[in-house]
């Protein structure tokens, strides 16, 4: 059936099975291909978006379940002030290696950093635990994170 | 992945190669481009033909091309999977052509062997074995002062002045007398007139700006905005989505497909049934997922159905009991071993590995009567565009490959099956598809690290020194696979290296090699594949050495180093600079290790925690490396985090096992990755060096599994001689 989903501040409409992921309604019926996919089961994270502002897994999200939220991608994490402040450290401490994590961690940062302005170390964890990064760039994505929690950007 | 040393023998006494080894012979021409500005090809010798191409046709296989807007494009045969090739490589050409880094821009290169071949690679288009670097270091500064040369003659003979007088920096030609200045783009078109000089000076080391200077890596943008393009991300119009399932025993056949559930699925366009495989083909992932699910299919499972891996390591285990080709044979061990005051014996192992890499497999493929093309993002584009070809039944010119940015390579994207496959379900299917592995199917159907076995002996003196040292190992040789005329009398340079060439004063030593390959399981390259297996066995046994002479581990090694300056130094810095020797609480220990593979020397110390309940946590790692002649510190120090938290993985959690033919592994839950809330801390210390540049992306995972293995030895008194790290035989 025909659903109508707010992404990134535009209305989209797609004719989807209620049951199918947001994710590969964002990726395969609407093109934005920003977000990956990396398990399909919530255990890696980099299918990270956010719905209402809070970090969501788009690989176990049905798009019936998403009603009137507002859902926000890494095409547009660059326009809130967080996102912003994230991708200028992200830049900065060089953080990418492949880079296929990386929008989720940045997703997943940028929840963190909206709620939670100056993070601690165990906090930093709780949040980007559920993050993957085969190339191992745990050690700047931290430092990233807390040069953007002191950025006044 | 080691597969270098392939030209010149199988392996024997030979070292890491590195840049030095490359031929000083550099062709280049020069000539105008396309576009009216200068165009240079460049000839990076290959190390085993080199002779023959002095007299051969001049074949180019790189190109530097200085437009008339300035910008300088540059076409390489490298590709970026996060190892900073595409900044570090710019690096070396913008040093000498004295421009600014930002000034450069890539092209990808297309497939062609005699185009692009890696010199290091023996003329195969792949990016791996940590060499991109090393094989291009000489040649593209040469390209670099080429050019400049021209542009400045060129501006020379405008002017009317001696070139002499005339110097170039920040992309233009000056003439301090006359404060004259033009910028290289307006002068491209008269350089490529210019004559190309004969034996161009490069700058020594103390006049680099750009080389060892930390650069901002090019490619950091896109991939921190959602623009950056994957394999995976590829949607030619009307692209329509597949996933598939593998016969789960490897080796087995489709018998039966129901798949009348499958078809019903909201989105589902078409099932496609192959001889070992079923595919569903679809709107989207979504459905095409909901429809695999609702298949019912009836496998034959063929000849590996009761397979378990311990009936492997059991026929690795007998394999060690006959010899094997002789990789290293230095002085009489036997006549050592008799005459040693003490006997040290002991048998490692090592599991298969998966690569999990984090962009799970794909291949988009439209095949049509007359042609194919092929989007995917590849580490050996000369590889797969035969294999695309030969499935599709096409020459090769019919075939085109667009490559695309990798999201991780670590050797799993050196290997073919994943476009073949693709091909095949492609010849089913009208318009483009695109077909994307679950994760399930990448863990399941990956090519794995080989499962090792090594059977050990060490004799000692009557002051713990090591008069005789012996080792014979047993398992896959991938290079015997990967390319057969490079295993040469049962013996390869990636299967043994780390285990042959030890850095320590070792008077008698003889290595075996047993080839065993280990049925109903395919193997392949994986990040420092060889090392990975060979420096944990070497160092964790120096470690038991040095136990059983009661010495402490960096003293013990120390001592077997005098002639070794560069691997002394490393363990040394690495030991000062991680506070050996300094009291720690119970149950943490400090490990160390050293090794000198891919031609860098390197040298860690990992600290770790043990708790009551046999949990391994690493808390800090301190690396020290010599690599030579650094060109970006900055990746440098990132590949080496990277490399040793993609180690850590391996020690704590890495372990693909068969049960009844099927691996047992699926997703992240049961094939874990270390994660943040595990990464230790990291620190790189870098020896400063001249020497030309050894590889960097592989060099860290190798060092770290014997340095936390030997760690957890000095927590627990535990030795541990096979991985991951069982937590049981830890517990208090």
């Amino acid at each position: 059936m025909a659903f109508a989903i707010k992404i990134n501040g535009s209305t989209h409409s797609v004719d989807v099975d209620g049951d199918t992921p947001l994710l590969w309604v964002l990726r395969d019926v609407l093109g934005m291909t920003g977000t990956k996919f990396g398990c399909g089961m919530a255990l890696c994270g980099a299918c990270t978006v956010h719905v209402d502002g809070a970090a969501t897994r788009s690989c176990i999200t049905p798009v019936d379940s998403i009603g009137d939220s507002a859902i926000t991608t890494i095409e547009a994490i660059g326009a809130t002030p967080a996102g912003a402040k994230i991708q200028k450290a992200w830049i900065d401490r060089e953080v990418p290696q492949c880079g296929y994590c990386q929008s989720g961690q940045i997703m997943s940062a940028s929840a963190l950093l909206a709620s939670n302005a100056h993070p601690t170390d165990p906090e930093i964890d709780d949040a980007m635990s559920g993050n993957i990064c085969r190339c191992g760039t745990y050690l700047r994505i931290r430092e990233a994170i807390k040069q953007a929690a002191q950025s006044t950007g | 992945m080691i597969l270098d040393h392939f030209i010149s023998k199988a392996a024997g006494a030979d070292r890491s190669r590195s840049a030095e080894h490359v031929s000083r012979r550099t062709f280049i021409k020069a000539g105008a481009a396309a576009g009216g500005g200068l165009m240079l090809s460049l000839r990076l010798p290959l190390v085993k033909g080199d002779a023959q191409a002095a007299d051969a046709a001049f074949a180019p296989n790189a190109f530097v091309r200085i437009e008339r807007d300035g910008r300088v494009v540059l076409t390489m045969p490298y590709v970026e999977m996060g190892q900073g090739t595409y900044t570090s490589i710019p690096m070396l050409i913008a040093e000498e052509l004295e421009v600014e880094l930002k000034q450069v821009t890539l092209e990808h290169a297309p497939p062609n062997a005699k185009l692009y071949g890696n010199p290091l690679l023996g003329g195969v288009q792949a990016t791996g074995n940590s060499n991109a670097v090393r094989a291009s270091w000489k040649p593209m500064r040469q390209a670099g002062a080429t050019a400049r040369t021209m542009l400045v003659a060129a501006a020379a003979k405008r002017w009317n002045v001696d070139p002499a007088s005339c110097s170039a920096q920040s992309g233009e030609v000056l003439h301090a007398p006359t404060g004259r200045r033009m910028k290289y783009g307006e002068l491209a078109a008269d350089a490529a007139g210019m004559p190309v000089p004969e034996n161009v000076a490069l700058k020594p080391a103390k006049d680099f700006k750009l080389i060892g200077t930390p650069a901002k890596r090019l490619d950091t943008l896109a991939k921190v905005n959602g623009t950056a393009v994957y394999g995976i991300d590829a949607r030619p119009p009307g692209v329509k989505i597949a996933t598939l399932a593998q016969s789960p025993v490897f080796g087995g056949r489709v018998k039966r497909v129901d798949d009348a559930a499958a078809k019903a699925v909201k989105g589902v366009r078409q099932i496609v049934q192959l001889d070992d495989a079923v595919a569903v083909v679809a709107d989207h992932m979504g459905a095409a997922k909901k429809g695999l699910a609702a298949l019912k299919i009836e496998w034959d499972e063929g000849p590996h159905a009761k397979l378990n891996t311990s009936d492997i390591a059991a026929e690795l285990e007998k394999a060690t009991l006959s010899a094997g080709a002789v990789a290293q044979n230095i002085g009489d061990v036997d006549k050592a071993m008799a005459g040693a005051a003490t006997k040290v014996e002991a048998i490692y192992q090592v599991p298969f590995l998966a690569h999990a890499t984090m962009e799970p497999m794909n291949c988009t493929v439209h095949l049509r009567n007359d042609g194919c093309e092929i989007w995917v993002g590849s580490q050996a584009m000369v590889r797969i565009h035969e294999a695309a070809a030969k499935t599709a039944g096409l020459p090769l010119d019919k075939v085109v490959v667009h490559n695309h940015l990798i999201g991780g390579g670590f050797g799993r994207r050196l290997e073919a099956d994943g476009v073949i496959r693709a091909v095949q379900i492609a010849k089913h299917v009208d318009g483009p598809v695109k077909v994307v592995w679950t994760r399930e199917e990448d863990i399941q159907h990956d090519m794995y690290r080989p499962y090792w076995l090594d059977r050990l002996s060490a004799g000692l003196d009557g002051q713990g020194k090591p008069v005789a040292w012996s080792n014979r190992f047993a398992g896959s040789s991938v290079v015997a696979r990967w390319a057969p005329p490079w295993f040469k009398n049962g013996l390869d340079a990636d299967t043994t290296e780390g285990a042959i060439d030890l850095t320590y004063a070792l008077p008698n030593m003889h290595v075996e090699y047993v080839q065993t390959e280990p049925p109903g399981i395919p193997t392949a390259f994986w990040r420092s594949v060889g090392p990975s297996h060979n420096v944990f066995v070497t160092e964790s046994f120096i470690d038991e050495l040095a136990a059983a002479a009661k010495q402490d581990p960096v003293a013990y090694r120390l001592a077997l180093l005098d002639k070794t300056p560069r691997a002394k130094a490393v363990v040394a810095l690495a030991a000062e600079k991680a506070g050996w020797g300094q009291p720690l609480p119970e149950r943490v220990g400090r490990g160390v290790s050293l090794q000198f593979v891919f031609a860098t020397y390197m040298a860690q110390v990992a600290e770790v925690e043990v708790s009551k309940a046999g949990e391994v946590r690493v808390r800090r790692v301190v690396c020290a490396v010599d690599c030579g002649t650094v060109v970006n510190p900055d990746t440098v120090k990132a590949q080496i985090q990277s490399a040793v938290n993609f180690g850590i993985s391996a020690v704590l959690h890495g372990e693909i096992t068969l049960k009844d033919g099927r691996v047992e592994q699926t997703n992240f839950d049961t094939y874990q990755v270390l994660r943040m809330n595990e990464a230790p801390a990291i620190e790189v210390h870098i020896v400063q060096s001249s020497e030309p540049p050894g590889g960097m992306g592989e060099a860290g995972t190798s060092a770290i599994v014997p340095a936390v293995s030997n760690a957890i030895f000095a927590a627990t008194g535990t030795r541990l001689r096979r991985l991951p790290v069982d937590a049981a035989r830890l517990k208090l």
